[in-house]
């Protein structure tokens, strides 16, 4: 058997195996070196450390709970199913992780102005946040296609005092909002920090969103052992770029008796080609700078996605996580449109907890997998938002307008 | 190199240039604004006096491009512009212009997805002399370089304002053919030219360059052109080339392309009736407003 060796990825350039990289025009290089820079000095900072440490505790609200879903599990009849509640988080969903500590990167490093790029609306609400709370101007990107379906998230931003730039180009989704944010940042680099929502994108933003979102790994690690004595036997997390996944799996990934599963969007099924499913169905190429898998045609030209969810909507995928498919650690599962309902529908009324379609598609796998395994095991689930904000999509698909 | 291994005609342009007005290099994306005009453009346009031209691969998510050739971009594929046309449009120009120097202007993914090797070599044979892929800087270009060096095909990279001394020599060290200054922070297609600033950059980069250097982003008239004069070995147009092409519609394009080249190289009087041709074509064929 050949030794054990620890995980350590990225390396010096941000590679997860063959994954990750910059893959970025020169215009963006220099903003990234700085960029790498700051964030290699200020993680070693106790400072900083202590004052990220005191937002997401006063700010954020953490620790946030593991609630055990007894009903729910009593229903299924198989392995209990515990909820990591980062829908109770300050905004609603994990994203405020990272923005709280990006926020401050930025405003270490003197930059008076901030934009993100949203899909479902959750980041852009967790960046307007961090901005109206720091006095930082901010800007979003959002897809028209996107600002159509999450009305509610535009008009707190709009709220929170940032201005939301529709963005028509392209399949007016995530990936086009990521387009024009980085186009953005290429011109006003000087004044300018790109809060990046997800474990995506040219290096080292893979790397600093996922030490941001690792809090919700950490604290569920510990709070297993303290509360249950012992360690799940498996963590499910919805990956659409994946931060909430990575946040949850990376503390676990030397407890190797732990299954760490991703649940991707099939939307109207795999097979349908109507999906978001870059890590189930996609091929390895390069997309906003970083290498990965991704949905793309036999020309190359990255193809439009379908999920209910926004937040999930997304052709590729964090860089990490295919190097973690890669080499087996975590595997990767898909979910349809269809089978998120039915889980958003029984966690409503068995919990009396209407989480966020994205963390449905999470819900509605452990489901499946619970059914299969005894009740004495534990799935951890990332309940990664809440889904007040899905409520006109849910009526909608119910033939209601609210 | 292998006998066989073609001269490459960037070579040979900067090495038949001694000083006078900076070389012409005009870009357009292929299959706009329509599949039939691109080949006819990249003639009109070396009569009209451009010096080299880059084509445009067009990729679904230009990042680095702004909106005038994300559109243009937008239209070749919605028109079926794929790798195999790209490659196509310059087979057909070598049949007529075997010495005008050929860049293919784009992003990895769509390179990827074709195969590495296999794009090396059909745009190798079709009379390709460099690349210019946008998202595939020094570091990461052995990918395409273990394949594209051995067809005496060179890899064009960009210099940025803000790129730094160390980064240049890493570029320094794996470009040929020419160094690309990007005049500007920002997206292609946007602002006005520094020159004062452009000549001190372009200078630190001949201390660590033999190359010819190139300044693009922001060049947009004659004005420009003799204003970089002493100072860039090349200029390169683009999205102001590209607007005026969409503008002019797919028929009237190779005219207004020729006209645009003869007023950057200072020939404007050469060839009037086709400019008032293009004027009333335009006029006829524009359907929306860009």
């Amino acid at each position: 058997m050949r030794p054990e060796t620890p995980y350590v990825w990225p390396d010096q350039q941000g590679h997860f195996g063959p994954y990750g990289g910059s893959f970025v025009a020169e215009t963006l290089m220099a903003a990234l070196d700085d960029l790498r820079d700051a964030y290699h000095r200020l993680s070693a900072d106790p400072e900083f450390q202590a004052r990220l440490d005191h937002d997401l505790a006063h700010y954020v609200g953490r620790p946030s709970p593991i609630y055990h879903a007894e009903r729910l599990s009593q229903q299924v009849g198989g392995a209990q199913i515990l909820l990591k509640r980062e829908d109770l988080n300050h905004t609603g969903a994990h994203k405020i992780n990272n923005t709280v500590g990006q926020a401050l990167l930025a405003k270490a490093l003197g930059k008076p102005r901030v934009i993100a790029e949203t899909g479902a609306g959750q980041h852009g609400v967790a960046s307007a946040t961090v901005a109206a709370r720091l006095g930082l101007e901010c800007v979003v990107y959002m897809g028209s296609t996107d600002i159509e379906r999450q009305a509610p998230n535009v008009y707190r931003m709009k709220l929170l005092g940032a201005e939301v730039r529709p963005v028509e180009s392209g399949s007016k989704t995530l990936k086009d909002a990521l387009n024009e944010a980085l186009r953005d940042w290429v011109t006003n680099v000087d004044d300018t920090f790109y809060i990046i929502g997800t474990v995506a994108g040219p290096h080292p933003y893979p790397l600093l969103v996922r030490d941001f979102n690792a809090v919700c790994g950490r604290e569920a690690r510990r709070q297993m052992l303290e509360e249950y004595g012992q360690l799940p036997d498996a963590l499910v997390a919805c990956v659409g770029g994946g931060s909430n996944a990575i946040g949850l799996f990376h503390p676990f990934i030397e407890d190797k008796a732990v299954q760490m599963v991703g649940v991707e969007a099939a939307g109207s099924g795999i097979d349908t080609g109507q999906h978001a499913a870059s890590l189930c169905a996609g091929k390895v190429g390069v997309l906003h700078g970083n290498r990965t898998y991704l949905l793309d045609n036999r020309d190359g030209q990255i193809t439009e996605t379908h999920s209910v969810s926004a937040g999930l909507d997304y052709p590729g995928v964090g860089p990490e996580h295919a190097w973690l498919k890669d080499i087996g650690r975590a595997r990767y599962e898909s979910v349809t449109d269809a089978e998120t309902m039915a889980a958003f529908h029984q966690l409503c009324r068995v919990e009396g907890i209407i989480p966020a379609l994205e963390s449905s598609h999470a819900l509605a796998h452990a489901v499946k997998m619970a059914a299969d395994m005894s009740p004495s095991q534990y799935i951890l689930v990332n309940l990664s938002g809440r889904g007040d904000k899905d409520v006109n999509t849910v009526a909608a698909l119910e033939g209601l307008a609210l | 190199m292998s006998s066989s291994a073609p001269i490459n005609r960037i070579d040979q342009l900067f090495a038949a240039r001694s000083g006078g007005d900076p070389a012409l290099v005009c870009f357009l994306t292929a299959g706009d604004p329509g599949l039939d005009s691109t080949v006819p453009a990249m003639h009109s346009l070396v009569r009209g006096g451009a010096s080299m031209l880059e084509l445009g691969m067009p990729f679904s998510d230009p990042m680095a491009d702004g909106p005038v050739i994300q559109a243009a971009s937008e239209r070749a594929l919605a028109r079926g512009a794929d790798m195999a046309y790209v490659l196509r449009c310059v087979t057909e120009f070598r049949q007529e212009d075997q010495q005008t120097p050929v860049v293919l202007m784009g992003y990895l993914n769509p390179i990827e997805r074709f195969g590495f090797e296999r794009f090396c070599q059909e745009a190798s044979t079709a009379g390709v002399d460099a690349l210019l892929i946008v998202d595939l800087p020094p570091e990461e270009c052995g990918c395409v370089t273990d394949h594209s060096a051995k067809l005496n095909m060179k890899q064009i990279f960009l210099v940025a304002p803000t790129t730094s001394a160390a980064r240049l020599d890493a570029i320094a060290g794996a470009a040929g053919g020419f160094i690309y200054y990007v005049s500007l922070k920002g997206i292609t297609g946007a602002a006005n030219l520094d020159t004062t600033d452009v000549a001190r950059r372009v200078a630190a980069i001949r201390e660590r360059s033999e190359l010819p250097v190139a300044v693009g982003f922001g060049v947009k008239t004659r004005a420009d052109v003799l204003a970089l004069a002493g100072v860039a070995d090349a200029v390169v147009v683009g999205s102001a080339l590209v607007q005026s092409m969409h503008d002019a519609g797919p028929d009237a394009a190779t005219a207004v392309a020729e006209r645009f080249a003869r007023e950057l190289t200072g020939q404007a009087g050469g060839n009037p009736e086709a400019a008032e041709l293009s004027d009333v074509r335009s006029n006829a064929a524009e359907g929306a407003p860009s």
